[in-house]
């Protein structure tokens, strides 16, 4: 599946869910936000919020800043 | 009365309250500019912080395995204020602030639309209008704002939780350059107001408590301070030394002097 995450295309095997592709980047799901086609994904519905190609995927964190 | 005990004006626990949450600190600090997140947890440690920004931006896709914030400055220890610095529309802002809930589930937030790269002047038009629209989706909203109180009532009648008007530029450490609209704010105001933005030393931070301010917000002052550290905690007695003279009401200013000691029984 082809995907927009955080501006860059790249193509995904085996993911299917938000949850699917947060696991895949190996990042920990209770530190980041993710937005798909400029709407918020709750983090409840991650295993369950089906991915489709061509989505623009943004997903964030905290950083320092003031 | 005993002369040993302190008057209940020195002992009672000073606090404030904006939307509701309760905190003993008048000092939040920002997490950018350190050279590692481990000073940025010393400091904001040492400048008895209740509550930190926090920028949201997006994840490092090349590297996760980089140290994250909130491993170091952690949310159980301190109060995360997310705000939309980077932001230059409402739109952009309301839709930071949304990843921010979902990231940190929490609605207090700090909006800050800025306008000119150069002075990191608030846009204040585009601020009311990101307000309102952050208001109506229940964020509780703390607003970086210019020191025209004109403006800062505009935003408290939109619903802003607080009000934090600048002293001097972002990361300029001017000190506070128009003390008498900060004081106008001030007397103006329900809610609270916080100077965010300008402070360069303690003296700065001492002068915007003194003025009525029920806190001060600062990051560049202690971040880019040689001891980062030691500013810090510089920065939490400034703020409360600054709360006290408030409360304690400061002596008339004279044109001429006023002998301390008294005359009568001059040898």
């Amino acid at each position: 599946m082809r995907l927009s995450v955080n501006g860059e295309e790249r193509g995904f095997e085996g993911v299917s869910t938000v949850q699917d592709l947060v696991s895949a980047l190996g990042l920990d799901v209770r530190k980041v936000a993710v937005e798909r086609n400029l709407e918020i994904v709750p983090r409840s519905t991650y295993g369950t919020a089906a991915l489709a190609d061509g989505d623009q995927i943004e997903i964030v964190t905290f950083i320092g800043g003031g | 009365m005993n002369a040993h005990v302190l008057p209940e004006s020195a002992t009672t626990v000073d606090s404030w309250t904006v939307a509701g949450r309760t905190f003993t600190s008048r000092l939040i600090v920002g997490t950018g500019k350190y050279k590692d997140y481990a000073t940025n947890a010393a400091a904001a440690k040492a400048a008895g912080a209740q509550i930190v920004t926090v920028a949201v931006r997006r994840v490092n896709l090349t590297d996760p395995t980089q140290p994250l914030l909130v491993d170091y400055v952690k949310p159980d220890e301190f109060t995360y204020l997310p705000n939309t610095a980077g932001c230059f529309t409402g739109e952009e802002a309301v839709r930071t602030l949304r990843l921010a809930r979902e990231a940190g589930g929490w609605d207090l937030v700090k909006l800050e639309v800025l306008s000119d790269p150069k002075t990191l002047y608030p846009d204040m038009e585009e601020t009311l209008r990101a307000l309102k629209l952050l208001v109506s989706e229940g964020f509780q909203v703390m607003v970086y704002c210019s020191d025209d109180p004109v403006y800062a009532r505009k935003l408290e009648e939109a619903g802003a939780a607080a009000i934090m008007p600048l002293g001097a530029p972002i990361g300029s450490g001017l000190g506070i350059q128009n003390r008498v609209n900060i004081r106008l704010i001030v007397e103006q105001a329900k809610v609270p107001v916080l100077v965010d933005a300008g402070v360069g030393t303690a003296s700065d931070a001492a002068i915007g408590m003194e003025l009525g301010c029920d806190g001060i917000l600062m990051n560049t002052a202690i971040a880019e301070a040689k001891d980062p550290i030691l500013m810090a905690r510089a920065m939490k007695h400034a703020v409360m030394a600054g709360r006290d003279a408030y409360l304690a009401g400061r002596m008339a200013r004279r044109m001429y002097a006023d002998p301390s000691s008294p005359l009568a029984g001059l040898i």
